[in-house]
């Protein structure tokens, strides 16, 4: 019986080590194995506010197993400061192909970016501090810290590498553009096809002359900032010229400013370079109201009351554009269009006479003064556009076949 | 033959006008089978366990309520009932009273209480930089919500340091927002994203959806009572569907009834 | 003068475009810093300009009614509208403008009440404008006509629950004619849209579109 007693004894005093060893093992869901790399870098192609870190991937990641990021502005500092905590099956290379592309290991590391500024919020910090880095692996309430220290220093960049794609595609269109230019100079004669709203406007123009009625310009309700303001504001001068000789009466309404007092400033030259700048009234050139509806209302007003005979809507327009060219189509005036807002041209084509579809918008400056330097960007535009259609198909066969790096060289980042 | 090719519009105008009247008065139940992007968005909301968070970006003004609030009330209900924690939020500065009202108006339904289950954060500038600010730290870019609560204190943002912790989040836009949310939220801090936007924009969203940019998509009117019908709370929309329908069908009767004379008319010339 | 009214303007273009063209490539906190400094001018610049507009406004409004020109008495309604919406601003529900603006004021009531329901009205005559511009000009006049009025009919059907109710293939039929078809013509267009902003853009910077200066050329 004693002997039983000392045996029951020895196995409890024995098995309580082991005991307590299964409940602490018992949180963990298996043991933690740290990451064999951590690596901290200055974050290419940015402003110089962050700092990039890599590690590679433990086989204890899981969704209960988190990274922490520990960050020190000294080496030998007590690395304190918590600066991230990500669950352990996120945040990968393959978030960020800008920096990794897409090679099939970026899955097997970990990639996060920190903003050290912010984490030393409030801190004066010197523009050249270097950081440090510690990184941990943790899951429950046991934690492993690797004893690799990375380090990096947040710069700025001059270039954005990424967006070289980008930059050649520019270059190269540029000199498309200017090679034509250049070339529009020693053959002037060059073939342009017809534009039927813009062979228009002389008759458009004619009409409104004998029948003694206004011509209404409308141009949108983008800003100055926008290239299909500037296409319509370079029309308004090539019309507002032709208006001065043909003595009819123009009206300019507004809905920006800006606009509008360029517009003043275009219609006043024009009817200066036509040498009757007695004719130029800047009333006629006016704003009526800034919101579109209002706008809108106000246009359609001054539509049915005074009741143009040729009314241009040229421009980016957004759901205005058939309420205003349905209005002027009940009034009987001969109705040209031109905008590059894709979504109001079935409007523009079901109630206008003539409509410029795009592209168009930008070729009627050329169009309508046929000065070789302008009319040599047309040619450009429809080399580029070649270039863009070859580049298409090649892409579409590849792709077809699984191979997507064309589509990658072409990534916008 | 001719006179009917060159009929007086406000003929036209005053049988539009009897039609939706008598639509909208007259009721009728007409089918509302959700189109594929509806039905991707309601799935996605269906598969989030309880307690996860959806963001809503509340991205519109009165001028286009009448296509977006529907929407954003029944997704709203479709979020409650389904214990979701809810964030509000807005860039567009006429739109916190729109917003405001959707959501006290279906949380209080669902007995949910303000700073527990759901959390409104209001207007604020920035566009692309308020995203990617809140991409980074969503307290920093929120420091107080709309009523001026510090968000620190919200106890329904536990979990949640920036948008990389949204489970979901749901943009109504009446402009370019959805392109916004995409290239410096959605592609940089990587939470699922679905939107709903206005009939017009609905075409111009298309490749975002083929490209899985955007997870759904609910399109104007329609997309707005396919989500009521989905999650069974036939409102505004669904009774706005009536006129629509109708409307669309008498347009098409006009064009092919123009059609008609036209070619009775040519054949007449003709002959 | 035609130094200060051509040439400068002209070299403030190309400066400014080759610079913010080039800023873009450059990722630096210089260049965002720049960037941000030219796009505050331009809002105090257009702050500015939303005088010239007011003052555009009811200057022509004046001159109409002061010559008594055929519906002068809509231009008093400007001035009207206007004095009405400036007193209830600078009322601003009793405690005056120079304190933050306070809600639920008259003035939000004329923007809800008045304001947000004349724009609905005017956007709601789209329906009515859609439906007369269809009838008079959807012709099937020609082969491609046809192809286009048929196409029309199926996305009207499609994009209403009464489609559906007809056949359920209508919905499917016109989802793929907006993805596919329509949506191939619209990047189509885009594309060439894109390259004519682009000969634009250039066209202005190097300074050879100069229309937009005034004159011919």
């Amino acid at each position: 019986m004693k002997v039983l007693k000392k045996t029951f004894f020895i196995t409890a005093i024995f098995s309580i080590p082991f005991f307590i060893t299964t409940i602490l093992f018992a949180q963990l869901p298996a043991f933690l194995i740290p990451p064999a790399e951590f690596k901290a870098f200055d974050t290419p192609n940015d402003a110089g506010e962050t700092v990039s870190l890599t590690w590679s991937a433990s086989p204890s990641d899981a969704p209960d197993v988190f990274y922490i990021l520990y960050i020190d502005r000294d080496k030998d500092g007590a690395f304190e400061k918590e600066a991230m905590r990500i669950k352990s099956n996120t945040s990968y290379r393959t978030g960020a192909p800008e920096i990794y592309g897409y090679k099939k290991g970026n899955g097997n590391y970990h990639y996060v970016q920190l903003f050290p500024r912010k984490i030393f919020n409030g801190e004066t910090i010197d523009k050249k501090q270097v950081y440090y880095f510690k990184l941990a692996i943790a899951a429950g309430d046991s934690k492993i810290i690797l004893d690799t220290i990375a380090s990096a220093r947040a710069q700025g960049n001059w270039l954005h590498m990424k967006k070289a794609n980008n930059f050649a595609i520019l270059i190269i269109l540029s000199a498309i553009i200017l090679y034509f230019i250049v070339h529009a100079r020693r053959n002037p004669n060059m073939f342009l096809r017809k534009i039927g709203g813009l062979d228009a406007v002389d008759e458009a123009l004619g009409r409104a002359t004998e029948m003694g009625k206004p011509v209404l310009f409308v141009h949108g309700l983008t800003s100055m900032g926008s290239i299909s303001t500037i296409a319509a504001i370079s029309i308004l001068g090539r019309i507002a010229r032709k208006i001065a000789d043909y003595d009819a009466n123009l009206k300019v309404v507004n809905n920006d400013p800006i606009v509008m007092s360029v517009s003043q400033e275009v219609v006043k030259e024009s009817y200066l370079e036509a040498g009757r700048p007695d004719a130029y009234n800047p009333d006629n050139v006016f704003l009526v109201a800034s919101e579109q509806f209002p706008y809108v209302a106000a246009v359609g007003g001054i539509m049915t009351r005074e009741r143009p005979a040729a009314n241009f809507f040229v421009g980016y327009f957004y759901a205005e554009a058939l309420i205003l060219a349905e209005t002027g189509a009940t009034t009987g005036a001969i109705q040209i269009a031109g905008t590059d807002a894709y979504t109001q041209l079935p409007f523009f084509i079901t109630t206008c006479d003539y409509t410029l579809i795009g592209e168009e918008l930008y070729a009627a400056s050329a169009y309508l003064s046929r000065e070789p330097m302008l009319m040599g960007t047309l040619r450009a535009q429809d080399v580029g556009k070649g270039l863009l259609i070859l580049v298409l198909i090649l892409g579409t066969i590849l792709a077809s076949f699984g191979l997507t790096f064309i589509t990658h060289l072409f990534e916008a980042f | 033959m001719e006179r009917f090719l060159r009929i007086d519009r406000r003929i036209i105008f005053a049988i539009i006008t009897v039609a939706v009247i008598v639509s909208l008065v007259l009721r009728f139940e007409l089918p509302i089978p959700a189109s594929e992007p509806a039905q991707a968005i309601y799935e996605k909301i269906e598969s989030l366990p309880k307690g996860s968070h959806v963001m809503i970006a509340f991205d519109y003004d009165p001028a286009s309520k009448e296509e977006l609030q529907p929407m954003a009330v029944a997704f709203l209900h479709h979020c409650f009932s389904r214990d979701l924690k809810v964030i509000g939020m807005t860039h567009y500065p006429g739109a916190p009273g729109l917003a405001e009202q959707a959501i006290t108006s279906v949380a209080n339904q669902y007995q949910k209480k303000y700073g527990d289950d759901y959390a409104f954060f209001g207007y604020k500038p920035g566009s692309a930089s308020l995203i990617i600010n809140m991409g980074e730290n969503l307290y920093s870019a929120f420091p107080k919500d709309y009523y001026g609560n510090d968000t620190t204190t919200l106890p329904v943002l536990q979990g949640v340091d920036s948008l990389r912790e949204i489970n979901y989040l749901f943009d109504l836009a009446a402009g370019t927002t959805i392109e916004t949310w995409i290239a410096f939220g959605k592609e940089k801090y990587k939470f699922e994203l679905g939107a709903g936007c206005t009939a017009v924009m609905g075409p111009d969203m298309y490749p975002f959806l083929q490209s899985k940019q955007l997870t759904g998509l609910l399109g104007g009117l329609k997309g707005a009572a396919e989500y009521e019908a989905l999650v069974n709370k036939k409102a505004n929309a669904v009774s706005g569907m009536r006129p629509q329908s109708v409307v669309h069908v008498i347009i098409i009767i006009f064009v092919i009834f123009g059609n008609v004379i036209y070619f009775i008319s040519k054949r007449a010339v003709h002959a | 003068m035609n130094f200060l009214k051509r040439t400068i303007p002209l070299i403030i273009a190309f400066v400014m475009g080759v610079l913010m063209a080039m800023q873009y490539y450059v990722p630096h906190k210089l260049s965002q810093n720049l960037l941000e400094v030219v796009s505050r001018w331009d809002r105090i610049i257009a702050g500015f300009a939303v005088f010239i507009g007011a003052y555009s406004l009811f200057h022509l409004h004046w001159t109409r009614i002061k010559r008594k020109v055929e519906g002068w008495g809509y231009s008093v309604f400007v001035y009207f509208g206007a004095i009405i919406t400036l007193i209830f601003g600078f009322l601003n529900g009793g405690k005056f403008f120079w304190h933050d603006k306070q809600e639920g004021t008259m003035f939000d009531w004329l923007y809800s009440y008045v304001q947000v329901p004349a724009g609905a009205t005017i956007f709601s005559i789209l329906a009515f404008f859609i439906a007369s511009a269809a009838y008079r000009t959807f012709r099937a006049r020609t082969n491609e006509s046809t192809v286009l009025l048929l196409a029309a009919i199926i996305v009207m059907l499609g994009r209403v629950p009464i489609g559906n109710y007809i056949s359920h293939y209508i919905p499917a039929v016109a989802d793929w004619i907006m993805a596919v078809p329509n949506l191939a013509a619209k990047r189509g267009i885009l594309l060439g849209v894109s390259l004519g902003a682009i000969a634009t853009s250039l066209k202005i910077i190097l300074g050879i579109e100069r229309s937009y200066l005034g004159g011919g050329d």
